[in-house]
């Protein structure tokens, strides 16, 4: 109780001294930026060195055969999915109930989104096989006169996420062009030409600031729906089969807490990164730690709940094929890899309900790193005891993944990771003009007398010019 | 003929460039109108509309016409091919399924509304086709705000006078013609 009256952010800071903090973090990180881009290359050279292989050899080097027809990959590709859904789908939620303290961690959940989907938009192209022939999944107009199955889930997929991937980026592109216009005017050299193309001639003039309201606004509604609707296609994977563990009705909303889930631990994870590689302790606050802290452990316990339905509904609903799996999720040879999930999933985000653990920054590093471990766990949980135990008792075995299957999962890491750090390296990784905003509201709050004076003025103006008020408008 | 100026006022605080607009807007510089002035900051100040008076934005107009447009092309995209490969195997299913097109009509709904708003955005805001202003500076992505207005050489003078006032920083001014 005793930081009850703690600041999200430093108030009294002056605007020319955000810009001065936040440009300066894109010239000098600490040595440990760097370190984490070499930690990312050679998990990426892994994952290459697998592919090449794999791409040469054929995919039975990935064991991904009857009846385990999808592996990790699958896993992986669902749960960087999931990674993605926090970034924007939170950034609009709480720009809508403006909920201002979104303003200085926005920006890099947003490029998380966004890096995420382009992460998991390799799986399905690793796991089909022939990559040459992606494009036949491309709706287009051809002699053959053939057409994708627009019945499949499969096919929605390809649709929902590049509607997602196109609208999360474009809102990210969106929300950094006054940033942009920022950077423009105080750098040199080739950052300066890449910031005059990118900011688009922005000037903050009213009539551009009147139209990016109302964008943003727009915008933050489609991707609401959007981010809802993604992941529920994905659960459309599995649950429109009729595979036992895979045909049930809480799918959708499962799948979607636990892409909040895994999403809101993995920001976690990237704001103390962040706030560490570039110095950027006066903006990542620990008071917006906890808020992001509580927010995870809500949805931690939104999944937890949402895991117990389908258990239950699988327990009594007496589908005896559909019990078997579970039961060989429970006490067969995935056991120890579902209580590990069970664990780091609904156990482990008890430490976020604690002032002092929340507060504690290597403390939250480490369970938000579990906490994503527990995810990954969950989708390789979703994929493989199902395909271990499914109707033909003849098949049923377990698989383990082959090292293939490993070193790419491995290095998709590294892929992220790589792109996220170059992005936070040449745009900034907090919002200038929120921030700035945050800071001008909140002072305006604490003066409320200023504020007062300033619309009784207006107020004093309309009645005398006799137009009037828009506001709300 | 008279001379015609361009003129830029920088003003420390939102309060006091607020208090200009405010006096332009109740004629305190006889010739000049709020309708001229144009404003520049470094964050969103709705309220200023209190004092500048209501100015269009018309992006909803072109997201919904996006979305109607996504609603329609999706579906008559999704159904005309569907139309046109009969040999698909249906099992059993219309030819062309009303729920699971409803699914990507959806995504095209959402895709097109939001590709639409965006290049609306980039044009009636001036970004990508529009005239910038000539008067800039780089103090506005900073911390200062800026007035800036074209006026005769007449009103040039009470208009400076008015914003010196206003405790303004600095003004910059050029002849348009």
């Amino acid at each position: 109780m005793k930081y009850v009256n703690e600041k999200d952010i430093n108030e009294e800071i002056k605007w020319a001294q955000i810009n001065t903090d936040i440009l300066q973090s894109l010239q000098n990180p600490r040595k440990a930026y760097w370190i984490a881009i070499a930690v990312c290359l050679a998990m990426l050279s892994c994952a290459v060195v697998a592919e090449v292989y794999q791409y040469q050899t054929g995919l039975g080097v990935a064991d991904l055969n009857r009846p385990h027809m999808w592996g990790l990959y699958i896993a992986t590709f669902i749960f960087w999915i999931g990674m993605s859904h926090s970034g924007t789908l939170l950034s609009a939620i709480l720009h809508i109930i403006h909920a201002d303290w979104r303003k200085p961690i926005y920006r890099f959940a947003e490029a998380m989104t966004t890096f995420s989907l382009m992460t998991a938009g390799f799986f399905p192209m690793l796991h089909l096989g022939r990559m040459w022939n992606l494009y036949w999944v491309i709706p287009y107009v051809s002699d053959r006169g053939i057409w994708p199955n627009f019945r499949s889930p499969l096919v929605w997929d390809a649709f929902a996420i590049t509607t997602y991937l196109t609208s999360s980026a474009l809102f990210l592109f969106i929300g950094m062009i006054p940033d942009l216009a920022i950077c423009r005017d105080n750098v040199t050299g080739w950052r300066k030409k890449l910031y005059t193309v990118l900011s688009l001639g922005w000037q903050g003039t009213d009539r551009q600031w009147r139209h990016f309201r109302k964008t943003y606004m727009l915008m933050a509604c489609f991707l609401i729906p959007l981010a809802v609707s993604v992941h529920s296609i994905v659960s459309s994977d599995f649950a429109m089969s009729i595979m036992p563990g895979w045909h049930v009705t809480s799918f959708p909303p499962y799948f979607v807490a636990g892409a909040l889930y895994s999403g809101c631990a993995a920001i976690i994870t990237l704001f103390i990164l962040l706030r560490y590689f570039f110095r950027l302790e006066e903006y990542m606050t620990v008071a917006l730690m906890e808020k992001t802290c509580k927010l995870t452990f809500a949805i931690a316990m939104v999944w937890t709940y949402l895991n117990l339905v389908e258990f239950g509904a699988t327990w009594y609903g007496h589908d005896p094929v559909a019990k078997e799996v579970l039961i060989s999720k429970f006490v067969g040879p995935f056991a120890p890899y579902f209580w590990a999930m069970m664990f780091f999933g609904s156990v482990l985000p008890f430490a976020l309900a604690f002032e002092k653990l929340r507060r504690h920054m290597p403390t939250m590093m480490i369970v938000s790193i579990l906490l994503n471990v527990g995810m990954w766990l969950e989708r390789w949980m979703i994929v493989g005891p199902t395909l271990s135990h499914a109707y033909a008792p003849e098949a049923w075995n377990f698989l383990w993944p082959s090292i293939v299957q490993w070193a790419i999962v491995f290095g998709s890491f590294g892929w992220f990771g790589l792109l996220f750090l170059i992005f936070v390296k040449v745009f900034p990784c907090v919002s200038m003009y929120e921030v700035k905003e945050m800071v001008f509201h909140r002072r305006r709050e604490a003066h409320a007398e200023v504020a007062e004076k300033f619309h009784r003025r207006a107020a004093d103006v309309q009645q005398a010019t006799g137009r009037p008020s828009v506001e709300g408008a | 003929m008279k001379k015609k100026y361009r003129v830029l006022g920088l003003f420390s605080d939102f309060e006091e460039a607020f208090a200009a607009i405010a006096d332009i807007r109740q004629y305190k510089v006889p010739g000049v109108s709020v309708d001229d002035v144009r404003l520049m900051s470094p964050i969103e100040h709705p309220e200023i509309e209190e004092v500048l008076g209501e100015r269009p934005a018309h992006v909803p107009k072109f997201t919904l016409a996006g979305a109607i447009f996504g609603i329609t092309f999706g579906f008559l995209f999704l159904a005309s091919a569907q139309a046109n490969f009969l040999v698909q195997p249906q099992g059993g299913k219309p030819v062309v399924p009303l729920p699971s097109n409803i699914v990507l009509t959806y995504e095209m709904l959402i895709l097109f509304g939001v590709i639409f708003t965006v290049i609306s955005f980039l044009t009636l805001s001036g970004l990508l086709f529009g005239k910038k202003e000539k008067l800039y500076s780089e103090k506005i992505a900073v911390d200062q705000i800026g007035i800036i207005m074209e006026l005769d050489e007449d009103t040039f003078e009470p208009l400076k006078a008015l914003f010196r006032q206003h405790k303004v920083l600095e003004i910059r001014e050029e002849v348009i013609k």
